[in-house]
């Protein structure tokens, strides 16, 4: 299942004011895996994939994708460089419908993408993620479950390598956080390495191979779920609450 | 057509022309751009200096391409500002130009504001026709092209189209220069209405404030309401004026609040719906809402 390292953070540090979101975390992710992302509020979870992701510049540290350097590099040059990411709160576009949000990505999340080719993978997107049902839609009309569906349809349209999932169960009912999960597996079972930041631990025990900790913005521990789960330090400020 | 008559359509094609070159950039961003009187005012100013070198086709096309590079440098650093703080820089490059032109104007001719050759009022008429013609032709292209729909991504969810692979620095700079293009071509064919420009005639802030007012009062969604925005404006502008010039601004306000309060999409926000029953009878071509 684990293969080798495709990307890879080194001593990443990131600061608001005077405030160490982000407190010289080093990550890897090997190529195929889901590895989760865990840690309690305000952890530095969410800042560390805007730096994978490059909306946020890291302040120092290196971040690697398949041996190349991305810290630096802009939003759109890291998607069409193969790392795809969903937002905790989805930025679907609000005024198009779910096609054309697909669409959309189809069209731009990699190098010459013509129209027609476009619209192949947004009806292959759309039926990957079983959105049929919601296809000339508005967004405001579609339940909260949907839209978090078209949050990570959006990202797939763009082709990655690597998917950053956040929150994506955040607020669902126990038979939506199932197919959610379902869709997680589905996703990397097609090849893509899936990062998945979560709070529902039942999502991240079953799905996970491995797990990461963070604290304050610090490594606190990693390992399998099970070693994660029985680590002293991860109960106290964590798990046990 | 009396000469009267030539300049009125001329000035109503201007306020045309910037309406729409405001409002193909400012509505599908949102970013509200106050910079449109300094791209007019680049383009007098290539027509004073240049006017007697070069025959109007041209003058236009150089002061396009000067309104054109500005934008490109004004662009790349200040679409990176979001919201209110674009809105104040754009309207103060207005007030920057017009000191800088002032200054260097004394400084290497020794002398404030210059005389423009003037032109036959038909040739300025059917120049200013065809920018329009060529203006709306880009309009109808770009919305169905890819810088199109990356700018309409960009005006609904800035950091989603960043995300799913847009250059969106790249792409608010392109369209604010294609915009600002043709405002300055328009103020280099406009210029040689005027005799005499200094820096205060050519930077004048009422070419920023009046497209957005026309753009806002027609209606900002569709490319008719500019233009039927313009129309109505630079028509009451005219009367208003000689009939009654010192109350004009005032009326002007009056009929603005209004729209705003009661026409939240603008005067063919009022027409469309009857319309658009009509064109929803016809076969459906978009997929869109
Ligand atoms: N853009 C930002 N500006 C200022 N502070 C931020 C910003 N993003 C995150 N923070 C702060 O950084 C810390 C980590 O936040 P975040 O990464 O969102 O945590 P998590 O996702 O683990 O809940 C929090 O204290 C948060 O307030
Ligand atoms: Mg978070």
């Amino acid at each position: 299942m684990s293969g080798k390292i495709i990307l890879e953070g080194k001593d990443l540090v990131k600061s608001f004011g005077g405030r160490h979101a982000v407190d010289h975390v080093d990550f890897h992710l090997n190529d195929g895996e889901i590895l989760g992302l865990i840690g309690p509020n305000g952890a530095g979870k969410t800042t560390l994939f805007n730096l994978i992701s490059g909306a946020l510049t890291i302040d120092s540290g290196l971040i690697t994708l398949f041996g190349q350097k991305i810290s630096g590099k802009k939003p759109y040059t890291i998607c069409r460089m193969g790392i795809a990411r969903t937002f905790q709160a989805a930025k679907n576009f609000p005024g198009m419908s779910v096609y054309e949000n697909l669409l959309i990505s189809a069209q731009f999340g990699q190098k010459n993408v013509g129209a027609s080719a476009a619209k192949t993978i947004t009806d292959e997107i759309i039926e990957f993620t079983a959105l049929e049902s919601f296809i000339g839609k508005n967004i405001k009309d579609m339940p909260l479950a949907g839209q978090k569906r078209l949050e990570v349809a959006r990202a797939l349209a763009t082709k990655p390598k690597i998917l950053l999932i956040d929150e994506v169960m955040a607020g669902l009912n126990p038979s939506e956080v199932d197919e959610a999960i379902g869709l997680v597996r589905k996703i990397n079972d097609s090849g893509i390495t899936v990062i998945m930041i979560e709070h529902v631990m039942k999502a991240i025990m079953s799905v996970c191979g491995r797990i990461m900790v963070l604290h304050h913005g610090q490594n606190l521990a990693e390992g399998t779920p099970e070693e994660v789960s029985s680590n002293a330090g991860v109960i106290e400020v964590y798990l046990g609450g | 057509m009396s000469s009267y008559t030539i300049i009125l359509f001329s000035s109503i094609i201007m306020y045309i022309i910037l309406a729409l070159s405001w409002n193909m950039f400012s509505a599908p961003t949102g970013y509200i751009s106050l910079a449109t009187a300094a791209f007019f005012g680049a383009g007098i100013y290539t027509t004073a200096f240049l006017g007697e070198l070069l025959p109007l086709p041209l003058l236009m096309l150089a002061g396009g391409i000067i309104s054109c590079m500005l934008a490109v440098i004004v662009g790349a650093v200040t679409l990176r500002l979001r919201g209110v703080y674009f809105t104040i820089f754009t309207f103060g490059l207005v007030e920057l130009l017009r000191s800088l032109v002032l200054w260097a104007e004394i400084k290497f001719t020794h002398v404030r504001g210059r005389f423009v050759v003037s032109a036959d009022h038909m040739t300025v008429f059917w120049c200013m026709a065809v920018l329009l013609i060529l203006l709306i032709a880009a309009i109808v292209l770009i919305r169905r092209s890819r810088l199109g729909k990356s700018l309409e991504a960009i005006g609904e969810s800035e950091d989603a189209a960043a995300h799913i692979g847009v250059n969106t620095t790249a792409v608010k700079v392109a369209m604010f220069a294609i915009s600002a293009f043709a405002v300055g071509a328009a103020g280099a064919a406009m210029a040689t209405r005027w005799s005499y420009v200094d820096p205060g005639i050519a930077f004048n802030s009422m070419y920023s404030f009046m497209p957005v007012l026309m753009a806002i009062f027609g209606g900002t969604r569709s490319t008719v309401g500019p233009i039927a925005g313009a129309i109505v404006f630079a028509y009451l502008e005219e009367t208003l004026i000689t009939k009654f010039p010192s109350l004009y601004m005032i009326i002007f306000g009056l009929i603005m609040v209004g729209a705003i309060l009661f026409l939240p999409n603008g005067i063919i926000g009022l027409i469309k719906p009857p319309v658009m029953k009509l064109i929803a009878k016809l076969p459906k071509r978009r997929v869109r809402q």
